[in-house]
C-alpha cells in the first residue's frame, strides 16, 4: 500500500548562505495492507521527515513514494488533495483547526468532505469522541481551548473518522493516560484488521511492541557525510 | 506546462479556469508577468506575496477589472471554454454577475451603502431577472441567516453594521446568485482576529456546500493555511513558487518563500 524506494531529501537554506543539508539518502520501505510499521531512530534522525514526504508536505529530492498507486513524489497538487481525502489519513502531533468550529464538526469534517451526509458524519464523530472519553458537554465547543491530551484525542478521532486504506500516525499515544492509550491502541488494531496500512512513530515502546508488526530504523537512511 | 502535465489533466476533468501567460505592465513597470495556472472545480487557490508583489494586479486581470497586455484567461462557461480576455464587454459583465463573484477587502467597495441589507442581496437577484418581491425577500432573509445576520436587520443599511457584519453582507450579496468562481481580495483584512475566525469558518462551509472554486489574495499565511488547497507565491510580478499549501509553507523551495515563512511571528 505504501512503497518507498531510493528516496532522498536535502534542505537548501537560501537565507543562510545557501547551505545544503542532506537529511536522507536511499530510503527503502514498504507497508502492506493490514500491517503496522514503526519508524525508530533518535530524535533528528529523520522519522518525521520521512512521514512528511509520504504526506506530501515535504518534497522529495529523488525517489519514489507510492501510496495506493499514486507516486506522491511526482504527483500534481490536486492528485495529492484527492489522495488525502480518500486514501491517506494523518494523525499529526498538533491539531490545526479554524478557531470557533465545534469539536464534533472538526471530527466529522473528513467525512463531510467525502460527501457523507450530515447526520451520518455527526453520528460517527459522536461515536469516536465518546470512545475517546471526550465529555459530551465539550462537543459543541471549539477544541482550541482544550488541554493537550484532549486536543490529541480530538485529532485522533478526526484521523480515524474515515476508514482510510493508509494511515500515518505521529506519536498517537504521546500525552495520553492509560485508559485513553488503550482506546487508541484498540483503534489501531481495528484499522489493521480492516486492512489499513499504517506507518507510525511511537516513542512509547510498549505501545510500539503491541501494535507494530515490524520496525524500521531510519538511521539506515542517514546520508553518509563526505569527509 | 510540460507535455506530462497536459496528459495528466487530459485524463481528469476540465479546469474551471485556465490562465496562460498573463502579463500586465504599467508603462515600463511590471504588474504581473507570465502567470499560468489551472484552477479545478471545488479548489481554493491562495495567492500570497508582500505589498507590490503584483497579487492584486493579477486578481484584477483575472476578474476582468483590468485588461491584461498578454495572455489568456479561459473560463469553462456553460457553452464550453471561452477566453474572457477577448470576450465582448457586455458578455463579460453578465458573467461577472452570474458565474463569478468578487469580494473586496473593503466592504464599501462591494456594497451599496445607501441601500438596505435586504436590498443589497436582492439587487443581485434582480440583476439576473428575479422579479417576484416575496421570493427575493425570502432568499435575502435566507442568505442573511447563512452569513449569521439576524433577519430583523434586513431593512437596516450597511452603514449601521460593524465591519465584520459588512463583510459578511458583502459575501451574501456575492453568493446569492450561486456563482461557480469567487475572487477574494484580502477578505479578512482589517477585521479583528475573532471576527476573522468566524469569517474563515463561514467561507470554508460555503466552499464545501456550494462546491465553489475560489482565488484568495492575502498576505496572511495563517488564512491560506486554513482555507487554500494550493498556494502561489508572488514577488516582483512573478510567480516564484507554487504547490500544495502545506508543502509550500512547510518546505519552501524559493529563497523568497523561505524568508516569508520564517518572518511570521509565532503566537
Amino acid at each position: 500500500m505504501i512503497e518507498i524506494s531510493n528516496l532522498s531529501k536535502a534542505f537548501t537554506l537560501h537565507n543562510q548562505g545557501a547551505a545544503v543539508i542532506p537529511v536522507m539518502a536511499n530510503a527503502n520501505l514498504h507497508v502492506r495492507p493490514g500491517e503496522c510499521v514503526g519508524l525508530i531512530g533518535a530524535s533528528g534522525a529523520g522519522k518525521s521527515t520521512l512521514m512528511r514526504m509520504v504526506w506530501g508536505n515535504y518534497l522529495a529530492a529523488s525517489g519514489v513514494i507510492r501510496v495506493g498507486g499514486l507516486d506522491v513524489a511526482q504527483a500534481q497538487p490536486r492528485q495529492i488533495i484527492r489522495l488525502r481525502r480518500e486514501t491517506l489519513g494523518y494523525v499529526s502531533q498538533f491539531l490545526r483547526v479554524v478557531p470557533r468550529v465545534p469539536t464534533i464538526d472538526v471530527v466529522a469534517e473528513p467525512l463531510r468532505n467525502l460527501g457523507v451526509g450530515e447526520d451520518q458524519a455527526q453520528a460517527r464523530a459522536a461515536d469516536l469522541l465518546a470512545r475517546l472519553n471526550i465529555p459530551q458537554r465539550l462537543w459543541s465547543l471549539s477544541p482550541t481551548t482544550f488541554s493537550g491530551g484532549e486536543q490529541q484525542r480530538v485529532n485522533i478521532a478526526r484521523g480515524f473518522a474515515h476508514p482510510y486504506p493508509a494511515l500515518l500516525l505521529d506519536e498517537p499515544t504521546a500525552s495520553l493516560d492509560a485508559v485513553n492509550r488503550s482506546v487508541v491502541l484498540a483503534l489501531i488494531e481495528e484499522a489493521k484488521a480492516r486492512g489499513a496500512a499504517i506507518l507510525g512513530i511511537f516513542h512509547d515502546e510498549a505501545a510500539r511492541d503491541q501494535v507494530c508488526d515490524r520496525v524500521v530504523d531510519v538511521r539506515a537512511f542517514t546520508p553518509k557525510v563526505a569527509a | 506546462m510540460t507535455a506530462i502535465d497536459r496528459n495528466m489533466h487530459a485524463e481528469t476533468d476540465q479546469p474551471l479556469l485556465a490562465v496562460q501567460g498573463l502579463t500586465k505592465r504599467y508603462g515600463g513597470r511590471i504588474g504581473c508577468a507570465d502567470v499560468s495556472f489551472d484552477l479545478f472545480p471545488g479548489e481554493v487557490l491562495g495567492i500570497v506575496g508582500e505589498s507590490g508583489s503584483g497579487k492584486s494586479t493579477l486578481l484584477s486581470c483575472l476578474a476582468g477589472h483590468l485588461p491584461p497586455d498578454q495572455g489568456r484567461v479561459i473560463f469553462d462557461t456553460a457553452a464550453g471554454p471561452r477566453d474572457t480576455v477577448t470576450m465582448a464587454e457586455a458578455e463579460r459583465r453578465r458573467m461577472a454577475r452570474t458565474d463569478w463573484a468578487f469580494v473586496h477587502q473593503n466592504p464599501r467597495d462591494g456594497l451599496r451603502m445607501g441601500v438596505s441589507a435586504g436590498g443589497n442581496v436582492g439587487e443581485r437577484l434582480m440583476a439576473i431577472g428575479a422579479r417576484h418581491y416575496g421570493d427575493i425577500r425570502a432568499q435575502a432573509i435566507d442568505w442573511l441567516g447563512r452569513v449569521e445576520i439576524a433577519a430583523d436587520r434586513i431593512d437596516d443599511r450597511p452603514r449601521a453594521f460593524s465591519g465584520g457584519m459588512q463583510q459578511r453582507l458583502q459575501i451574501a450579496r456575492n453568493l446569492v446568485t450561486g456563482p461557480r468562481l469567487v475572487f477574494m481580495d484580502e477578505p479578512t483584512g482589517g477585521l479583528d482576529v475573532s471576527v476573522q475566525a468566524r469569517l474563515l469558518d463561514l467561507l470554508r462551509g460555503l466552499v464545501r456546500e456550494m462546491g465553489l472554486s475560489a482565488i484568495i489574495v492575502t498576505h496572511d499565511l495563517a488564512v491560506v493555511r486554513l482555507l487554500a488547497d494550493r498556494l502561489m507565491v508572488m514577488k516582483g510580478g512573478h510567480v516564484v513558487e507554487q504547490g500544495l499549501t502545506d508543502q509550500v509553507l512547510d518546505d519552501p523551495q524559493h529563497a523568497y518563500t523561505q524568508l516569508l515563512v520564517s518572518s511570521v511571528l509565532q503566537v
